[in-house]
């Protein structure tokens, strides 16, 4: 029977005949033949629908969110994702009828609300980050970057240069390489040195007058400062690049540091990570990127204007120029997600955001230097907002990081990234963020240090792990080589 | 696990020298750290490849890694057997999991190449 079905979906729910609403008889005559959909049009078979009454619904995806691992659930420390506790207000604003029943093509004059939030958002986002203008329209980070680069490609290209390369130290998010061929450039790696940072004599060999961009995170993913940003910045300007910050690791920096000031032209932000936003299954994204006064022509979408009059504001959108690269999305982009991110820098305040970034420091360096002796620290002894372990002593006793990443999930934990970046063998990431407690963080590190004594002893039981999820661990070779998408 | 009567290069990969060609695979351990081998992508007969080239990926579970063409020439064979099952590589990295041949363009370019002590003590460091 459908109550105690366990299926993994809601279609093995189903109960014939089963409903979740009794809609009342509309009293409406069926149509006439004229009326009806040509039968080409029509289903000749019924949708294949779910039929279940409204508590089995809930009680189907509560009983799937316990399955799962959420930040509502327990401490989610991923490295390079800032995972951090998305504030419950968030949501109570999103939901507004004025902001989540607002139709895209409301007249400008009906949405007032709306476009003033976006157009403080924006300013709040150019204030934080040193930028001239924001633009909110991107839905991910991965699309920001895309956006990044084509405002690199056109902006080049409305100077009459063909431009191909585009530098990336082999610290860099995945994706960084992966946006920049899929934007039609060619990637070339820039080799971090002993420290873990780009160096300006490394970087140097690689550029010339036919660098486009170069795309940095900063902090990069080891989670350390680049220490030579301005000259850098400089060392790019001075053959005509462009300077992409990967925003991911802003959480690090807010209220601290500007990466305008140091010198970048263009960037995106993670909304969803940095400012409070659901992601991890949880989305939609949403990536506002922010540029210098040279690439404003650029920028994709519609900017919102405020103007005044006698006191009076009036805020409206304004058609992209010729100039800008066109839309990436319809409309104002992931709205929602925009209504979370301004009430969560409303509720922090400047002050608030500051201590974001502290806390955030504060959290990693002590995770780190609780579990410093037991797994190693490549690079640096002090880190920003996250920091990279590896286990390359636990691989010597037979157990490698991924291992030791599923084992974590036996003690009510999220995994930390694994095997990323690239350049640590057996990589840990590991990014507790700032909404995490001294308990919390205390419990994360106890549970990666039993896990080492447990690699000593009893190394099998790891490399079994999961023992208590609600999945044992399953079996990753099989899953790809006899992939199943029907 | 090192075969001593091959050569190697720095990227991991083995060759069988047979007079003016050789047969190309990974080894033993290069497959232990990339882990369930998935998907090979390799070059067809015929294409010409050089040395220090990228000429085919290889896909595991959690990664992807270039194969590097380890000298000049022309591929003469490739493994058909690695398309419906490439855990061969996992398994029989040395025998059934062999992944190109190459007709060299000049046989002397294999001097260049690790011998099994070199090669062991590269993975060792």
């Amino acid at each position: 029977m459908a109550a105690a079905n366990k299926g993994t979906t809601i279609f093995d729910a189903t109960t014939p005949g089963a409903k979740g609403v009794m809609a009342p008889d509309p009293g409406v005559p069926e149509p006439q033949d004229n009326w009806r959909l040509p039968d080409a049009y029509r289903r000749s078979v019924p949708a294949d629908l779910p039929e279940v009454a409204e508590p089995e619904v809930v009680r189907h995806y509560v009983r799937l969110s316990t399955r799962n691992h959420h930040i509502d659930k327990d401490t989610y420390p991923l490295g390079s994702c800032t995972m951090k506790y998305n504030p419950k207000i968030n949501e109570r604003t999103a939901a507004m009828a004025g902001f989540s029943r607002l139709h895209p093509e409301t007249p400008d004059d009906h949405c007032q609300g709306a476009l003033r939030l976006m157009w403080e958002l924006g300013r709040d986002l150019a204030v934080i980050t040193g930028m001239d203008e924001v633009r909110l329209q991107p839905s991910a980070g991965a699309q920001g970057e895309m956006v990044g680069l084509l405002i690199a490609l056109a902006y080049h290209r409305s100077r009459g240069e063909d431009r191909r390369k585009v530098i990336i130290p082999d610290s860099s998010h995945g994706t960084n390489p992966a946006s920049v061929t899929l934007a039609g450039f060619d990637p070339v790696a820039v080799k971090s040195n002993e420290k873990g940072l780009v160096d300006p004599s490394e970087l140097a060999a690689v550029l010339d007058d036919n660098v486009a961009c170069i795309m940095l995170t900063n902090p990069n993913t080891l989670g350390l400062f680049e220490q030579d940003i301005l000259k850098i910045t400089e060392m790019v300007h001075a053959k005509g690049g462009i300077v992409y910050n990967d925003g991911a690791n802003t959480n690090a920096l807010l209220g601290i540091a500007r990466a305008g000031d140091m010198g970048f032209d263009v960037l995106h932000l993670n909304l969803h990570k940095t400012f409070s936003t659901p992601h991890g299954g949880g989305g939609p994204g949403a990536a506002a990127v922010g540029v210098t006064k040279e690439l404003i022509p650029f920028l994709p979408g519609s900017g919102i204007e405020r103007e005044e009059n006698n006191g009076d504001m009036r805020f409206s959108r304004k058609s992209p120029g010729s100039q800008s690269i066109g839309s990436v999305h319809p409309f104002a982009g992931n709205f929602g997600v925009l209504v979370r991110a301004y009430t969560y820098i409303r509720l922090l305040g400047a002050e608030g955001l500051r201590q974001v970034a502290e806390d955030a420091v504060l959290n990693a360096n002590y995770l780190m230097s609780r579990i410093k002796d037991v797994y190693d620290i490549p690079y640096g002894h002090r880190c920003m907002h996250e920091f990279v372990a590896s286990a390359v002593r636990q691989k010597k006793q037979g157990v490698r990081a991924g291992q030791i990443a599923k084992r974590l999930l036996d003690f009510g934990v999220h995994p930390p990234t694994v095997y990323f970046p690239l350049i640590v063998p057996e990589a840990l990431m590991i990014e507790p963020t700032e909404t995490e407690s001294m308990a919390r963080v205390d419990a994360y590190a106890e549970a990666l240090l039993q896990i080492a004594r447990e690699i000593e002893s009893d190394p099998d039981m790891v490399n079994t792990a999961p023992h208590n999820a609600p999945i044992r661990k399953v079996d990753e070779a099989r899953a790809a080589r006899d992939l199943d998408v029907g | 696990m090192i075969k001593e009567d091959l050569k190697y290069t720095k990227e991991h990969e083995w060759l069988r020298i047979e007079s003016d060609e050789v047969i190309i695979g990974i080894t033993d351990f290069a497959q232990g750290e990339l882990g369930d081998i998935v998907f090979l992508e390799l070059p067809s007969v015929g294409t010409k490849v050089s040395a220090g080239d990228s000429m085919g990926t290889i896909e595991a579970v959690k990664t992807v890694a270039e194969l590097y063409a380890p000298v000049t020439g022309e591929i003469t064979a490739v493994n058909d057997q690695l398309a419906d099952n490439a855990a061969l590589v996992n398994s029989d990295c040395y025998g059934d999991g062999w992944m190109v041949k190459i007709r060299m363009d000049n046989a002397g370019e294999t001097d260049q190449l690790l011998s099994p002590q070199e090669y062991k003590q590269m993975t060792e460091a």
